[in-house]
Parts: C-alpha cells; structure tokens; sequence
C-alpha cells in the first residue's frame, strides 16, 4: 500500500528538520558515522509505513530517535553480522540506558557535538562542507554533489575518506574545550556561511538562490546560537544571514530578473527577520574586534533601517566597510567599499576606488569587478567602456538570471552608443 | 586510547644555522610538551632528534636479504625529517594539545605532521 500524500509530506518534514537530530542521538550507541546513518534511514522509511497506519506521532522527532536507535541496538546485540571496518568514534563515557526517560532531553547538545565533529579543523574544508550537509541536514550524496558542482562518485569519495579520516585519526565526537572554543567556533561558522553564500548566489544555473542550502544554513546557525549564546562570532554569522535572508522576496522581478539592492521593493523586506537579525547585532558587535560577520551584518542592518535606496546613510557604509576592510582585507570589500564611495561622492569617485583592483589577479576572473566598473561607467554616461565592461562581465557570469540582468543593461548602453 | 607518530619536518639549512637562544626555545618547546603531556594523561613512548639526512642511508633493491646500500634520504627535499615523537593519547584534540606546545610549529619553515598509527 502507499503511503498518503500526508504522510510522505510528515516524513519529508521531519526529514528537513529532525535528520540530524536523530542522527546525532544515534551515533552515541553505535559509535559509527555510517552504522547510525543507516539507522537513521531505516527510521525514515518506517516512518512511511507506520505513520501512514498510526497517524503522525506529536513528536515526529522522539518518534524517529527511538526507532533509529532501537534499531541500532537491535544490530549492536548481533555485533557479528555488523562489518565494521573503522575504529570506534572516540567519546566521553556515556551511560546510554535502556530505558532512557526523554529522548530529546540532551539531543541539542547531541547535535552540537555532530556539527564540531563535522566541521574539525583537521578536515579539509570540502570534506567539512559535505560532512555537514549529509550528516546535520541529511541531503544525499547526489544533492551534496549538485550543490557544489562536483560528480556525485567525487563527492561519495569525499564522505568516504572524511568519514575515514574521523574514525582513525580519532577524531573526538565531542563539544570542544572552552579553552578551543573560539577557533573551533570559527571554523563551524566558515562552513555555514559558505553554505549560505553558494545557497544564496548559486554559480550556474536557473535558479538565483539554492533555498535548500540557505535555509540549512540558517537553521544550523540558529541551532549555533540557541547552544552557544555568548558566542559573539555566532550571532554575528546569524545576524548576517538572517538580514540578507530578509530580502529573498525582492531579489526578483516577476520575469525572474535579478533585482539590485536599489532597485528592490522595500515594502517586501521581512520585517520579522530584520528585527530579529538587527536585536542579534548588540552581542555580535561585542567582540574587541568584531568578526567580520558582525561588521557585515552591521552593514546590512543600515541598508534595512534605510527607507529608501537614495536615502541610505553612504558614509555609514563606507565606515563599516573601512572597518571590515581592516579585519578581513579581501579585494572582494573594498570592491563593495568602492560602490558605497560612488553612492556617498559620485560615480567618478567609485572608479578611481575601483582602478586599484583592476589589476589584482584574485579579481581576473570574478565577474562582479566588471559588472561594478560597467554600472559605474555608465553612470558617468561613458558608454563605449561601459559596453566592453559589460561584455566582459558577461564573459565572466554563468548564473542565468544575472547575465539576463547584464544583457538588459548592455543593450540599454548600446542604444546610447547609436 | 590510539597511538600517534608526531613527524618534525623542516629545512636542515635553517636549523644548522641556528643560534643557541634559538635553540633554547625549540628545547623549551620539547619540555612543554613533555610536562603538557604528564598533565594531560598523554604518554611519550618513544621520541628522537634525527642526525642529519646525509647521514642517511637508503637500501632499494638488490637480492633479498643481500640488499644494496645507497648514501642519502629516500627523498631529496629541501625539507627533511628533524625528529619525532610516538605518543599515546586519548583523542586527536589531545595529541594536538600537547604536540601544540612544539615552537617547530610557529617558526615558519618547518611544520609538525600527526599520523595516526594503525590501530588493527
């Protein structure tokens, strides 16, 4: 029999949001990445067939825990026919009981320890990304693959050896020293805001935004914060994605043309992520440096306190920029800080800010560098470079929507032209 | 408990030109590590300082068990084998604490690799 519409939507559910709820729960018995995700999935499947009978059970996440690991002890007692072929994940002594009361009692720190283990320093920063994506969200090997453009039997290998890597170099499945906290915290909000920003401008293909990618992220961080809530590095990242996140429904026309910043109906901001976003940005700006996503947080808060694109505070922007610029040099800002220049002093202004990094090797091939010089010569109304410029960044540009967005402008330019 | 090989790389060059307060800090990171290790319930089992590589002697090929000395390192690199640990610990994190304690990490042209030793 199959199971109703109902049900497998239930299931698709509690697979986005309890997978590595109980993953996490279950790798405490088996003490083995690829043992507790074959538990977890058997509990997924189940779930079809018993909720489609049962009903839905109120906690569709304690439900799916104790199946998973009811499961787990089930192959653990028949130890022999489990072919285990790694060392045991290294953990604090944990008296997993029987007859354990509440099942979600301490799964949020069971996630916790998941997404350290996952995101460990010793991983590179590929296998960290997959490792997060498989084990805290549950995307298969194929979505992870697609996600970041590698073949799917790259990707398998990846996991596999990641997995490898935990198992024998022991790897501890463990939240980390307060003493380690801060570098381990880092490396765990470079993987989400990694997520984040390839979900948010996905390089190739129809769709502008990976929603998939960005709403894991942003749960993850969410997670983060609930768990860590003094974590300054966190709230900042959280802050950051949340205040960005605010604007997904107005990055679009209908004709699905990217929309700028300025261009952007500000009535369809959220205004729920933006309060939540800007009440985070008091404990992210805390930190004596800030992270840069507190800064960059710092500067999406003033564009989502600004009515309107004109009347945005530029000279703001510009400072927070200079700040950021400090803490994270990257020619990537100070591109961002040569648009904010031409917002506050004028196009001419924004070119001469932008000339320095024409000839820096790490923006050769990024396609915004010439999508900015081209939107700044034109409006200095110099229209035969501004064409080229957008030729270029055309060149440089695989995302479907944005070159749309670069061919409507070269064509307005080249009508100048005529 | 997993066994580690902690491997000391580095330019040979940069280390026979080294002078004595050099020294004195890469032999005061060797003692932290030792002491961090007492602390920590990590267990040194073996360590050594390696004579130069042109000390080394290769044996490739040859009959088996008449085989064929040769002079030199298996590999010429301008980074070399410096020394090494085998310790004990509970966890990588562990071994990463007390092995942190080496100033061969933070002095530029050389590096400090943790293997794993095979637990089966």
């Amino acid at each position: 029999m199959r199971p109703t519409a109902a049900v497998v939507a239930a299931v698709a559910e509690a697979h986005r949001r309890e997978w590595g709820r109980v993953l996490a729960a279950t790798v405490l018995l088996t003490r083995d990445l690829d043992l507790a995700e074959e538990c977890t999935q058997d509990a997924f499947t189940q779930a079809l067939q018993t909720w489609d009978r049962s009903g839905v059970p109120e906690r569709p996440g304690g439900w799916l825990t104790t199946v998973a690991r009811n499961r787990a002890r089930d192959l653990l007692r028949h130890e022999s026919v489990v072919r285990r072929t790694l060392p045991l994940l290294v953990m604090d002594d944990y008296q997993a009981g029987p007859d354990e009361a509440d099942e979600s009692s301490a799964v949020g720190d069971d996630r916790l320890r998941l997404i350290f283990t996952c995101c460990h320093p010793a991983l590179s920063r590929e296998a960290q990304i997959a490792l997060t994506l498989r084990l805290l969200c549950g995307l298969s090997t194929a979505e992870v693959a697609r996600a970041f453009l590698v073949s799917e039997t790259t990707m398998a290998a990846r996991v596999t050896r990641a997995k490898k890597k935990i198992a024998a170099a022991r790897v501890p499945y463990r939240v980390p020293a307060a003493a380690d906290l801060p570098i381990r915290v880092s490396a765990v909000a470079e993987v989400l805001h990694l997520l984040f920003t390839t979900g948010h401008t996905a390089p190739v293909g129809e769709q502008l935004i990976r929603r998939d990618l960005v709403d894991s992220a942003i749960d993850l961080a969410r997670l983060l914060h609930q768990l860590l809530p003094d974590q300054a590095e966190v709230s900042g990242l959280l802050s950051l994605m949340l205040l960005i996140d605010a604007r997904r429904d107005t990055r679009h026309a209908p004709d699905g043309r990217l929309l700028l910043l300025s261009e952007q109906d500000r009535a369809g901001w959220s205004r729920e992520l933006i309060d939540e976003g800007t009440a985070l940005l008091t404990t992210a700006l805390s930190d004596h440096p800030p992270s840069r996503y507190a800064v960059e947080a710092a500067i999406a808060a003033v564009h989502a306190e600004a009515p309107s694109w004109e009347s945005t505070d530029w000279t703001e922007i510009v400072g927070l920029y200079n700040v950021l610029r400090r803490l994270w040099p990257s020619p990537v800002v100070d591109l961002n800080r040569a648009v904010a220049i031409s917002f506050r002093d004028g196009p001419e202004a924004g070119l001469a800010a932008v000339e320095p990094l024409l000839d820096e090797p790490v923006l050769a091939t990024y396609g915004y560098l010439a999508a900015t010089r081209a939107d700044l010569l034109r409006r200095c109304r110099r229209w035969a470079p501004a064409a080229d410029a957008y030729e270029e960044a055309l060149a440089l540009t695989d995302n479907v929507v944005e070159r749309e967005f670069l061919y409507g402008r070269l064509a307005e330019v080249r009508r100048q032209l005529n | 408990m997993a066994k580690y090989l902690i491997l000391i790389y580095g330019e040979e060059k940069t280390w026979e030109a080294m002078t004595e307060t050099e020294w004195a800090k890469i032999d005061g990171g060797h003692k932290a590590l030792h002491e961090a290790a007492e602390r920590t319930g990590v267990t040194v089992l073996s360590a050594g300082q390696l004579e130069s590589a042109s000390t080394a002697t290769t044996l490739r090929g040859g009959e088996p068990g008449r085989p064929v000395p040769t002079d030199g390192p298996f590999l010429e690199t301008k980074e070399g084998l410096g020394g090494f640990y085998v310790i004990e610990a509970a966890d990588l994190d562990a071994a990463i604490a007390v092995t942190g304690n080496l100033h061969e990490i933070y002095a530029g042209h050389s590096a400090v690799e943790i293997r794993p030793l095979m637990s089966r």
